[in-house]
C-alpha cells in the first residue's frame, strides 16, 4: 500500500494505492489520526486500491464519524470490486461516495 | 487436497493468501470471486493470529480443496482456546455512522460472501471451513 497527501488548509486527500489490509492498515491509520483534528475537508481516492478489508473499513468509519462533527467527507474512485463490499457491509449508507 | 502449517502469526498472512491464491490460479476467477476469498482468508487468519494462542505462539493449518462441480472449500485448523467466531451478533448495516460500532465486520463480511461457513469443536482443535461456488473453467 502506498499513500499520497494531498494537504490544502484544512482540507486533505489521500490517494490509496495497492491493498488495505490487516498489515497495511495501521500506516493509513496513523496518517488519518495524524490529520484528522484540524480537517474540515477529507478525501479518500481509491481508484488504485486493489482490495480493503474489514481493517481498512474501520478506518473509513472513524474518519467519517469524527468527519460529521465537523466537516465533510468523501470516497471517490470506487472500483465495481469496492463498492460490492462497501454494499454488503452496509457502509453505502455511510459513506459520501462520488 | 493441498495443506499448509504455518505458524499463526500475524505476518504470515501474505503467504497464507498466496497459498490459497496459488491453488485457484488455475481456475481463472472473476476478481470479485478473487477478492471475497482473500477477504475470508484474511479475515479468518488474522482472527487465529489474534486470538486463538495469544499471548502464546502456536500452528495453524490450512487446507484447500477444489472439488469437481466446481466448489473450493478452505479449512482452517487451530489448536488454541476454543472460540466459534460465528456466534458474534452480526452488525446492524442500517445504522449510521455514528451508531455503527467500530470492528465486528470481518467474520460478518466472511458469512455474507461465502456460500457455507462452518465451526465445530473437535478433539481439541478449532476447525472453520468456508465453502464457495466457483464459475466452470470456460475453454
Amino acid at each position: 500500500m502506498e499513500i499520497t497527501q494531498e494537504k490544502n488548509g484544512s482540507s486533505l486527500i489521500l490517494h490509496i494505492s495497492g491493498r488495505i489490509d490487516t498489515k497495511t492498515a495501521p500506516e493509513l491509520e496513523a496518517v488519518v489520526r495524524a490529520a484528522l483534528a484540524e480537517l474540515t475537508e477529507l478525501v479518500f481516492d481509491l481508484g488504485e486500491t486493489a482490495y480493503i478489508s474489514s481493517a481498512g473499513l474501520r478506518i473509513l468509519l472513524l474518519a467519517q464519524k469524527q468527519m460529521n462533527r465537523q466537516g465533510t467527507m468523501k470516497v471517490i474512485n470506487v472500483s465495481q470490486e469496492l463498492m460490492d463490499i462497501f454494499e454488503v457491509t452496509g457502509f453505502l449508507n455511510i459513506l459520501t461516495i462520488a | 487436497m493441498e495443506k499448509l502449517t504455518i505458524k499463526a502469526k500475524l505476518e504470515n498472512l501474505n503467504n497464507v493468501t498466496e497459498f490459497v491464491d496459488s491453488q485457484l490460479e488455475q481456475m481463472e476467477l472473476p476478481m470479485k470471486t478473487q477478492m471475497q476469498i482473500d477477504l475470508a482468508v484474511e479475515e479468518i487468519f488474522v482472527n487465529i493470529a489474534h486470538y486463538a494462542y495469544s499471548p502464546e505462539d502456536g500452528m495453524a493449518i490450512i487446507e484447500v480443496e477444489l472439488t469437481e462441480d466446481p466448489r473450493v472449500v478452505i479449512t482452517f485448523i487451530d489448536s488454541g482456546k476454543p472460540f466459534n467466531p460465528l456466534a458474534n451478533e452480526d452488525p446492524d448495516i442500517t445504522q449510521t455512522a455514528d451508531e455503527r460500532k467500530i470492528g465486528g465486520l470481518g467474520i460478518f463480511m466472511v458469512k455474507k460472501s461465502m456460500d457455507k461457513v462452518s465451526y465445530e469443536y473437535k478433539d481439541g482443535h478449532n476447525v472453520l471451513t468456508i465453502e464457495k461456488k466457483l464459475e466452470a473453467i470456460t475453454e
